[in-house]
């Protein structure tokens, strides 16, 4: 299907509430997604094929799998929402839908996080749910499956978040996708640590719950922070255009 | 204050100011530089575990500080930058930035030198040398989006944005060294974070230090100059200035 189908954003003036506000730009997300199922499946085909590039690539053996897999698949989802933060707000930029958001009454930085939300639903959410069947691939033992999804469920949503900073700073810009990765994994960095260091810790028979708490905190730092920097982000590059 | 507040603003007032400083703050960082490092290498006393290997710490340090530091005051820039729109905190982040990211891979060059020996290992993926890692790609960030943006205003403010948010991650790598540490190996401390260091050995430190510091001070005013007279080329006082230089 192509662009012209993409529903309009309808938000009415004074008599739509934040939260309103917020519900309709997440399920307009939603619905323009579901009429471009591909964007939908590429970052998870994505995802698929980049977990099973280490296998292949580096060593099929059980043991190498067991101690690197949690690392692996960390890595590959974070590559995958890297990928599709591209659109987050393209698509938006290009037909003037983003222009009308930042001129609603309601605050930017609200109606961002909504969009934030539904891109984490349209992407970290299936990554997560794929995930126990590429753990089951890499070995991975039961215990430390589940501890996987949980690390990747607290912190994709950390990633979406940090990510949208990065996707509002290039918006429009030669060469954006290249250098919103450089802007961007740095920031993603001490987020794969942990995620990382949970899986590890978990399979080594410890208690995971202080990671897990650090997390999220990560969490709540970048649900409360990122959103502000995001909509600044994207004054300042829709002033550019 | 706020007269001062103002004047700091102008370009043109910089200019002078800095021109006026530069030769004090050069001579002022090569005399501190010289004495701390001469003194380090020549005069201060062997380690008894290193031998002479460790007075690579006397380079080591005094860049690895500015690199943390030059991008902490890049963020306190960004703030002005984004609060007063004052168009010398922007160009001290465009000149300074470069700098900063020399400084961070000069330590990581001297760490890595000096871990040949102390560890065995030109690079170990312990907590203080990623996190240097990080504020190095930090740093590039920053100038691939300062090249990448041709407005000169939307690139200020769009790189402020970048430092800002670069700087709710130092802390929290900062502290990564504790919590990594317990996960990994908890023995590689570096050799400052040993507090019965001799006087003999620290006085020449903080002497260059300091002398680093000045001496980067002289290179942000000269890069800030170079910036100023390049936004400012439409002036009539950046055109009497080149005017006068050459005639």
């Amino acid at each position: 299907m192509n662009a012209d189908f993409r529903p309009a954003l309808v938000l009415r003036h004074d008599a739509v509430g934040v939260l309103s506000a917020m519900r309709g730009v997440f399920a307009r997300d939603l619905r323009v997604a579901f009429r471009q199922r591909q964007d939908l499946l590429n970052p998870l085909l994505f995802f698929v094929m980049v977990v099973t590039l280490f296998p292949l690539g580096v060593s099929p053996e059980v043991s190498f799998l067991r101690e690197a897999g949690a690392g692996i698949l960390w890595v590959a989802a974070l590559l995958s929402v890297l990928l599709s933060l591209d659109h987050l707000f393209r698509h938006d930029f290009d037909d003037g839908t983003l222009e009308q958001l930042v001129l609603q009454p309601q605050p930017l930085f609200l109606l961002v996080l909504a969009k934030t939300m539904a891109h984490w639903v349209l992407t970290g959410l299936p990554l997560v749910i794929l995930t126990p069947v590429l753990g089951v691939m890499v070995h991975l033992d039961g215990n430390s499956i589940g501890v996987l999804c949980l690390t990747l469920l607290i912190g994709t949503p950390v990633l979406s978040l940090i990510g949208s900073i990065g996707a509002a700073l290039t918006l429009g810009l030669r060469s954006a996708g290249v250098l919103l990765s450089l802007l961007i994994i740095p920031l993603y960095i001490p987020v794969l640590i942990f995620g990382t260091g949970t899986v590890a810790s978990a399979a080594e028979g410890a208690p995971v719950g202080a990671y897990l708490a650090l997390m999220g905190a990560f969490l709540v730092l970048a649900l409360t922070l990122a959103p502000f920097a995001s909509a600044a982000a994207l004054r300042i590059s829709l002033s550019n255009g | 204050m706020w007269q001062f507040f103002h004047k700091l603003g102008s370009p043109k007032w910089f200019f002078g100011i800095a021109a006026r400083l530069m030769p004090w703050l050069l001579a002022g960082g090569i005399l501190l530089l010289v004495a701390g490092i001469v003194w380090g290498l020549a005069f201060a006393p062997k380690d008894y575990l290193q031998g002479n290997s460790y007075r690579i710490i006397f380079i080591h340090v005094p860049t690895a500080f500015l690199a943390q530091s030059v991008y902490v005051m890049m963020a306190v820039a960004a703030v002005v930058t984004l609060v007063w729109r004052m168009k010398l905190a922007d160009v001290f982040v465009k000149s300074v930035a470069p700098v900063g990211l020399v400084l961070t891979f000069l330590s990581l060059f001297t760490g890595a030198v000096w871990g040949k020996p102390t560890w065995g290992t030109w690079w170990v993926w312990d907590a203080r040398l990623t996190s240097m890692l990080i504020l190095l790609f930090l740093y590039g960030g920053v100038i691939a989006l300062d090249r990448a943006i041709n407005d000169e205003k939307s690139a200020a403010r769009a790189v402020s944005v970048l430092v800002l948010v670069g700087v709710v991650n130092i802390p929290i790598i900062q502290y990564s060294v504790e919590w990594w540490n317990t996960l990994h190996q908890p023995s590689t401390f570096k050799l400052t974070e040993k507090p019965s260091m001799p006087a003999e050995m620290w006085v020449p430190l903080l002497l260059s230090v300091l002398g680093m510091y000045l001496l980067f001070g002289w290179l942000a005013c000269l890069r800030m100059q170079t910036e100023i007279l390049l936004r400012e080329q439409r002036t009539r006082w950046v055109k009497d200035y080149v005017l006068a230089g050459r005639g």
